[in-house]
C-alpha cells in the first residue's frame, strides 16, 4: 500500500526516500520505537553498564609485578589482598563515616535553608535565594578546594575567627576534609529539599495547626512523610558524591586516606589497575546495598 | 523491578564466567624474566624519517606551548626534518604503559621506570658512539644502575636533582643537619613535617636507616630485603604521626611552606627556589646521611618506527645549548655541565654542577626488584612497596 502510493504520484516534490522512510515508520510502530531507543539503550547498555562490567571483570585478573603487563586469568588474589589486610578496612570505614558525616552536617544545614526558602520567604526574596545557593556551583570544584586549603591554612581565616576565642585550628586533617566536602555537597542538598517543600501545600501546615498539633508534631506526622523522598534524593546524592570523592581530601586533608585516594595510586603511581578495580567495586556494593535499603522503605516509588 | 535485578545479576554471572573461561587461553606468562631481553642496537644511523614520538614529563620536551620564548623543538625540526609530537605524562607509571602500547619511538624514563622498560623488552640499548654529545655526559651519570644493565647503556641522561632537606629557618631555630628532624620522635618539628606522597619514599627511610641503624646491613636503599623493608617501614609508620601531609603537587609544598603549616620535609631545589621568590625563609641541605634523587634518562623504543629521529633526538637534547635551555626552565641540573657556559650566572652552583661530592651522597631514583645486587632473588619488589605506602599512611 505504501509502494503504490510513492508510485502513484512520482512528482512529489518531497525525496521519494525520505517519504519511504516516513511511511515505513508510520506503519511499524515497533521498529518506530526501536529506532528512537536505539541510542540511549546503546549507551545505557554499552558504554554505562558494560564499562561497570569491564571493571568487575578486570578486578579478577592480577598484574606482573615485574613489567607491570596485564595477567589475563581469573583470580581472587585483589580481592583476598583487600579483605585480609586491616588497612583496608580502615580505609573504608573512613571513607563511609566522613560520607555520613557529610549527609547529616549537609542535612542539618540544608532543612531550615529549605523550609525558609520554600514556606516563609516572599518569592521574591525566594528568587533570589535560589540564585545564591547556586553561584557556588558557577566556580570550579578545584578552586572551591583550593580555597579552603588557605582557609585552613597557618594564619588563615579559621585561626583569625577562632584564635581570638580560643579554639583551635584543625588544620588540614579528617575535620577539614568533612567541612569542605559538606561545603562542595551542600547546593545538592538543599535544591531537592527545596524542590520538595515547595509541593507540600501551605494548607497542610494550617490544617495541622488549628487541629492542635505542636510544630514538632507537625513536622514529624505531615511534613515528614512528604517530603521524605526529596531528603532521600538529596542524602543520596551527598553521600554518593562524598564516598568517590579523593581530589578535596587530597588537597585539604593532609595525611588522610579515603577509597578514592588509594584507587587513584593504584591506578597511576602503582599501576595496578586490577586492584584498583576491586577497589572501586567497593563503593559501588555499598551504593548497592544503600539505594536497596531505600527502594524497600517504598521512597524510590515516590521520587 | 525485582526481576529487573535478577537479570542484572545473571549478565554479570554470565560475563563473569565468559571472563574466567577466556582468561585461560591468552595469559602472559607470569614470573620474572631470567635475564635482560637481547635486543640489538643500531649500529649506524640514516637520513630522518621525518616523524618523531615521544613520552615526557612535563617542561621536557617545550615548542612553545607554555610560554613561546621557550623552545627548543622548532630549531630541531629545523635541524634535522624531524616533526615532534610529544605525549606529556604524570607519572612513571604512566610512562611505563604508554611505551608498552608501542606507538612510541623514546621516553624520558626517571629511575624508578627505567628497569621495569628494560627487563620488559620495550626499549633498546644505546650505541653511545652515535651520540656525539654523551662523551660529554657527567661520568657519574654514565653506566649508573638506573640507566644501564650489565655495562650497556638504554639511554642518554637528560638531567638530574637532589631529593633536599628544606625548613623553615625562623620556625627550627637550629639548622637541621640530619634527616632525623623528619624520622625521630622528638622532632622539633613534631606536626608540621612533610613527606613526599610516593612508595619510592619508603627508600628516604632506608637511607636514613642505612646511617643510623647499621645491623640492619642496608647497603642500597633501592635493594631491600624484608626485614630492612619492614624497619623502614616501621619507621615511616613513627614518622606518619608527627606529619602534616604528604605533597605530590610540587605547588601545594610551596603553599605549605609559605603558610608555616610545614616546618621541614623532603623537597626539590626548584621548590625552595619557588617559596624563596615568593618570600617564605627556607633553606635547603642535603644532610648527613646523604638523600635520595633522581636522574632522568631519554630511552628508544625497542620497536621504534622512527629510530633515526630518536637518535637525532638524543643528540639535540644532550648537547650543551639545548641542555642549558632545559635545565633552566624545569629546574633541574643539566647531564652535560658544558650547559654551565649557557645557563645564567649562579645557576650551575645552586644546583651543584660538576660538583662531584655532593651527588656521590645522592642515591638516584631505581626501580626495586626482587633480584638483588647481591645476585640473590630476596629483595621486596615495588608492588610490595605501593602496598607497603597505603599501609603506612593509614
Amino acid at each position: 500500500m505504501t509502494t503504490t502510493s510513492v508510485t502513484d504520484r512520482p512528482e512529489a516534490p518531497a525525496g521519494p526516500t525520505g517519504h519511504r522512510l516516513s511511511a515505513l515508520l508510520h506503519n511499524r510502530p515497533g521498529l518506530r520505537l526501536g529506532g528512537l531507543l536505539a541510542g540511549p539503550v546503546a549507551w545505557l547498555g554499552v558504554v554505562y553498564v558494560g564499562s561497570l562490567v569491564v571493571l568487575l571483570i578486570s578486578a579478577f585478573w592480577t598484574i606482573d609485578t615485574y613489567t607491570g603487563a596485564l595477567i589475563r586469568s581469573f583470580t581472587l588474589t585483589n580481592f583476598e589482598t583487600l579483605f585480609t589486610q586491616s588497612v583496608y578496612w580502615h580505609i573504608i570505614g573512613r571513607t563511609v563515616a566522613i560520607a555520613l558525616a557529610v549527609t547529616v552536617f549537609d542535612f542539618l544545614l540544608a532543612m531550615p535553608m529549605a523550609f525558609y526558602m520554600a514556606k516563609v520567604a516572599s518569592p521574591r526574596s525566594r528568587r533570589w535565594l535560589v540564585v545564591a545557593i547556586l553561584t557556588p556551583l558557577w566556580s570550579n570544584y578545584l578552586v572551591k578546594a583550593y580555597a579552603w586549603l588557605v582557609m585552613f591554612s597557618n594564619g588563615g581565616l579559621i585561626d583569625w575567627v577562632t584564635k581570638p576565642l580560643g579554639l583551635g585550628n584543625p588544620g588540614l586533617s579528617t575535620t577539614a576534609t568533612v567541612i569542605t566536602l559538606a561545603y562542595l555537597w551542600l547546593p545538592y542538598m538543599v535544591l531537592p529539599l527545596f524542590a520538595g517543600l515547595e509541593r507540600l501545600p501551605d494548607s497542610m501546615l494550617e490544617a495541622s495547626g488549628d487541629l492542635g498539633a505542636r510544630p514538632w508534631y507537625t513536622f514529624r506526622h505531615a511534613v515528614l512523610p512528604i517530603v521524605t523522598p526529596a531528603i532521600l534524593a538529596g542524602c543520596i546524592t551527598t553521600f554518593s558524591l562524598s564516598l568517590g570523592d579523593y581530589i578535596a581530601v587530597s588537597i585539604v586533608g593532609g595525611t588522610t586516606q579515603m577509597i578514592g585516594n588509594v584507587i587513584l595510586s593504584n591506578v597511576g603511581s602503582a599501576n595496578n589497575l586490577p586492584f584498583a578495580a576491586a577497589l572501586a567495586i567497593v563503593p559501588a556494593v555499598i551504593m548497592l546495598v544503600l539505594l536497596a535499603a531505600v527502594r524497600r522503605t517504598g521512597a524510590l516509588d515516590a521520587m | 523491578m525485582k526481576t529487573r535485578w535478577l537479570r542484572l545479576a545473571a549478565v554479570s554471572a554470565v560475563a563473569l564466567t565468559l571472563a574466567a573461561c577466556g582468561g585461560g587461553s591468552g595469559t602472559t606468562p607470569s614470573g620474572k624474566p631470567a635475564a635482560v631481553p637481547s635486543i640489538a642496537m643500531k649500529q649506524s644511523i640514516g637520513k630522518g624519517e621525518g616523524q618523531l614520538n615521544l613520552v615526557a614529563w612535563a617542561g621536557y620536551v617545550e615548542y612553545g606551548q607554555d610560554d613561546p620564548k621557550v623552545d627548543w623543538v622548532h630549531p630541531f625540526t629545523k635541524q634535522t626534518g624531524c616533526h615532534v609530537n610529544v605525549k606529556v605524562a604524570g607519572t612513571s607509571d604512566e610512562m611505563v604503559t604508554l611505551m608498552r602500547t608501542g606507538q612510541y619511538d623514546g621516553v624520558s624514563a626517571s629511575g624508578d621506570a627505567s628497569l621495569r622498560l628494560i627487563y620488559g623488552g620495550i626499549v633498546a640499548p644505546v650505541n653511545t658512539k652515535l651520540v656525539p654529545n654523551y662523551a660529554d655526559v657527567a661520568p657519574y651519570l654514565k653506566d649508573a644502575a638506573w640507566n644501564s644493565v650489565d655495562g650497556r647503556m638504554y639511554g642518554i641522561p637528560h638531567g638530574y636533582g637532589a631529593n633536599v632537606l628544606m625548613w623553615r629557618s625562623d620556625k627550627l631555630p637550629t639548622a637541621p643537619k640530619s634527616w632525623s628532624v623528619v624520622f625521630e620522635k622528638n622532632s622539633p618539628a613534631s606536626g608540621h613535617i612533610t613527606a613526599y606522597d610516593s612508595p619510592i619514599y619508603i627508600a628516604d627511610a632506608a637511607l636514613y636507616l642505612k646511617a643510623h641503624n647499621p645491623s640492619l646491613g642496608i647497603t642500597n636503599p633501592y635493594e631491600l630485603t624484608q626485614k630492612q623493608f619492614n624497619a623502614s617501614v616501621n619507621l615511616l609508620k613513627q614518622q606518619n604521626t608527627m606529619v602534616h601531609d604528604y605533597w605530590s603537587n610540587y605547588l601545594n609544598e610551596v603553599h605549605a611552606f609559605k603558610a608555616g603549616d610545614d616546618w621541614a620535609g623532603t623537597s626539590w631545589q626548584v621548590i625552595a627556589n619557588t617559596a624563596q621568590s615568593e618570600g617564605a625563609p627556607v633553606k635547603t641541605i642535603v644532610p648527613s646521611e646523604g638523600s635520595t634523587g633522581w636522574s632522568d634518562t631519554w630511552m628508544i623504543a625497542s620497536h621504534a618506527q622512527h629510530p633515526n629521529c630518536m637518535y637525532k633526538w638524543m643528540n639535540w637534547i644532550a648537547s650543551p645549548q639545548v641542555q642549558a635551555q632545559v635545565a633552566q626552565w624545569f629546574g633541574e641540573a643539566p647531564a652535560n655541565p658544558k650547559a654551565c657556559a649557557y645557563t645564567e650566572k649562579g645557576f650551575c652552583q645552586t644546583y651543584h654542577v660538576k660538583d662531584y661530592a655532593y651527588y656521590k651522597r645522592v642515591a638516584f631514583w631505581a626501580t626495586p626488584i626482587a633480584s638483588c645486587g647481591n645476585g640473590q632473588n630476596n629483595c621486596v619488589d615495588y608492588s610490595k612497596w605501593t602496598q607497603a605506602w597505603t599501609d603506612v599512611k593509614g
